[in-house]
């Protein structure tokens, strides 16, 4: 197998808490060294002709960038998005693997369906794709679906995300059974009974403009109750998305209590607030659920975020078709795109502005969402999977949808420029994604 | 877009001059929102040079003559209908109504497809009613056509407020300084949202008052003073506005009952005595008799009730104006 020599470059691995200039040199799949630059130049070329020197002179090289949360819609809903496609939209935006949700038709709630999805991604060969199994059969938040069928098949946790796990008592269950196969459960927190007809958030731009909302309540008081079953089972909880000021504190508080529980944050709850929907004309592009939030949890999210409360940055990437996305505010389907979006938008407004460093925003996509879900790769440590992301930082560049790799187009960052992105993508050694700036 | 501006400073509604400086220029009106003063008052002033058409032998003016207005109902309803027709016939304008139950969507069509659909037919202007909010907005970004709202979900009920407007004018002489009391359901009330938008716009204190289930908190942002009792919100009011309870659409756990619902926020003679010696009531219609106003009150001396709905029909003849002298080439 081909040797690839990363040259030049300053490599960024927060799980070794290395931030300086390094050379890695990746062989048979894995990292194989990292050392001074120039020192493997050197060695690499003596030991054989089959090496690739790419020289990475200004840009940023740290570990294969993780997206624990999307949504790939096949199998079922191949109009919106396939493996194949949702695996190089993943690779374009920097992402070596993903995790993806079982809300497919029939729903990921069987070993076989697991099966599917894993031969669709061996096919497709350019980012991992960890499943993630249902919660409970047909999502219908009823009966506990086969965990270990779909474990086995190469599921890494279960939720019925789409839906909230509604019934207490399964939820319950869920943590306990869930312990033998030591996955997470993983909680899309909202009360269907609180969150009503509701379709942006329930605050001030809801009552100017009549539009129904869904308040910060309904995620509130789901994970309010998720954390006395995960204190009484002792399982492992991961709440998807978290939206809302009231959700941060539950969880932080959670944690210092020692309960197994992490967090994910999307680009989207933390860019933008409810007031962006009315300032789009209530644009279906800005519906997703959990909606937009008032200005107060953007920054307790973003505050959550600094103080290490946030485990990962997940984009909830939920591809639907333009047709589907036209129709009005209220009827058109919650959800958009990320995987292409995420790192840029990021860069741009997270860490650009000094919100967030640079490291830890990269661990935040790396080590963290690894460690929520017990993933191989998020380091470059020797030995780890020679899955890695090159960011040029000053690359500029506008978002456009046009040219997604994704099927669909449905993004609220649509025209936003931005500075920095990924620019080579490799997987298992392998590059699966270039851009042209980036030779060898 | 459809930013509300700030609206909480008062503002006298005596723009006389200033409404005969401004030229009309919107195509579309799409709510009261993003209205300015001037553009309300010249609506107001234009609507009130219509009035007498009614009480003319031959009511009837040429200004549309060769205009075609399309009436696009996709929720039930007579008498803004009736009240749009008849202010486009008066306006020698050809009116067609295309009324269906439900959504575009229900019918497996896009609204879009919907849109250029009644675009193919080269109307000059549409009239829309529709269960969610926003439809109106995306007709006009689509159509050529100037398009009216005739209600949008909880949204906006733009001619309704103007035509509430007017009607407090003629008894009242004027709008700012007065106090206003809306009750019912705030929070659904598209009728409420309009009105709030105007009348505090044009200097009026605005109070809301229902039950906590039905006024959101936040709606103070608006600029109103929030009641929980109607006895507190019509104390001393001018104007009270009764706002129609949707037994259609409320979900009981709103509210228990129609009974506790009239015994607690019902206009009723005691409490209309609350209020000014001289305050009007009003009720956009049709009225629940026995729920939310008495026939004591809706049938007595206070009562605007039926004067709203002939301004109505001038309100409409003036938008309908208004907008077409956009549409022409400028003069």
């Amino acid at each position: 197998m081909k040797r690839i020599l990363l040259a030049g470059g300053r490599l960024i691995d927060p799980a070794q808490g290395i931030d300086g200039d390094f050379d890695l040199l990746l062989a048979d799949g894995i990292v194989a060294r990292v050392a001074a630059p120039g020192i493997l130049a050197q060695i690499a070329k003596a030991a054989g002709d089959d090496l690739e020197i790419v020289e990475l002179a200004g840009k940023v090289v740290c570990p294969g960038l993780i997206d624990i949360h999307v949504h790939l819609r096949e199998p079922g809903q191949e109009a919106k998005e396939t493996v194949a496609t949702g695996v190089a939209a993943a690779v374009a935006g920097g992402f070596t693997a993903v995790a993806c949700m079982a809300n497919t038709l029939p729903a990921n709630d069987s070993g076989w369906v697991t099966s599917v999805i894993v031969r669709a991604a061996e096919r497709a060969a350019l980012a991992r794709v960890f499943p993630i199994g249902a919660v409970s059969k047909g999502l219908e938040g009823k009966e506990l679906a086969p965990m270990g069928a779909m474990v086995a098949a190469g599921a890494v946790a279960v939720s019925d995300d789409g839906r909230p796990v509604s019934n207490a008592e399964l939820m319950r269950r869920a943590l306990e059974y869930a312990q033998h196969f030591g996955i997470p459960v993983i909680q899309h927190a909202q009360d269907l009974d609180l969150s009503g007809d509701g379709v942006m958030h329930e605050g001030e731009w809801s009552a100017r403009s009549g539009m129904p909302g869904i308040p910060g309540l309904a995620e509130d008081v789901m994970v309010a109750r998720d954390l006395l079953l995960v204190e009484e089972t002792g399982g492992r909880y991961h709440l998807a998305h978290m939206s809302t000021a009231r959700a941060t504190g539950l969880v932080r508080a959670a944690k210092s209590r020692g309960l197994r529980v992490t967090c994910e944050a999307t680009p989207h709850h933390l860019l933008l607030t409810d007031r962006a929907v009315v300032e789009a004309g209530f644009d279906a592009q800005f519906k997703m659920n959990p909606p937009l939030r008032a200005d107060r949890d953007r920054e307790a999210l973003l505050a959550a975020l600094v103080d290490g409360t946030v485990d990962a940055i997940a984009s909830d990437h939920a591809p639907h078709t333009s047709d589907e996305k036209c129709f009005e505010f209220e009827l058109a389907p919650f959800g958009i795109l990320g995987l292409e979006t995420t790192l840029a938008v990021c860069l741009e407004h997270l860490v650009r502005p000094g919100h967030l460093a640079l490291a830890k925003l990269i661990e935040l996509l790396t080590c963290g969402p690894a460690r929520v879900l017990g993933l191989p790769g998020g380091t470059l440590a020797p030995g780890s999977p020679a899955d890695v992301t090159v960011i040029d930082l000053e690359r500029r560049s506008t978002i456009e949808p046009r040219s997604f790799r994704s099927k669909s187009r449905n993004t609220p960052f649509g025209g936003w420029p931005v500075t920095g992105g990924a620019v080579l993508t490799i997987v298992g050694g392998k590059v699966v994604f270039r851009l042209a700036a980036v030779a060898s | 877009m459809m930013v509300p501006e700030d609206r909480l400073e008062a503002r006298s509604s005596d723009r006389s001059a200033e409404t005969e400086s401004i030229a009309w220029r919107r195509k579309d009106l799409l709510g009261i929102a993003e209205l300015s003063v001037a553009e309300i008052e010249l609506i107001l002033a234009t609507a009130e040079s219509f009035t007498e058409v009614a009480h003319r032998a031959v009511k009837k003016v040429p200004t549309l003559r060769g205009k075609t207005v399309v009436n696009l109902f996709f929720e039930p309803s007579t008498r803004t209908r009736v009240s749009f027709e008849i202010a486009a016939q008066r306006l020698s304008a050809d009116v067609v109504n295309f009324s269906t139950s439900g959504s575009s969507q229900s019918k497996g069509e896009t609204l879009r497809d919907t849109t250029h659909n009644i675009a193919s037919m080269f109307p000059d202007f549409v009239v829309v009613r529709h269960a969610h909010h926003g439809v109106p907005a995306m007709l006009a970004r689509e159509l050529a056509c100037g398009v009216v709202n005739a209600g949008d979900g909880s949204h906006e009920h733009p001619t309704q407020a103007l035509l509430d407007a007017l009607t407090i004018r003629r008894r009242k002489g004027r709008i700012a300084g007065l106090t206003v009391a809306l009750v019912g359901d705030i929070a659904h009330s598209r009728v409420a949202r309009s009105n709030i938008h105007l009348l505090t716009r044009l200097g009026a204190h605005v109070r809301v008052a229902g039950p906590r289930t039905m006024v959101p908190a936040a709606i103070a942002s608006l600029g109103v003073e929030v009641c929980y009792t109607i006895e507190e919100a019509v104390a001393g009011a001018d104007v009270i506005v009764m706002l129609r309870l949707q037994l259609e659409r409320q979900r009981s756990v709103l509210f228990p009952s129609l009974g506790e619902y009239a015994a607690l926020f019902g206009l009723n003679p005691a409490r209309l005595a609350l209020a000014s010696p001289d305050a009007i009531v009003l009720h956009p219609g049709p009225m629940n008799r026995g729920v939310e106003i008495t026939s004591e009150v809706a049938d007595g001396p206070h009562s605007a009730i039926l004067e709203q709905v002939g301004q109505g029909v001038a309100v409409r003849m003036a938008v309908l104006y208004l907008l077409a002298s956009a549409r022409r080439p400028s003069a």
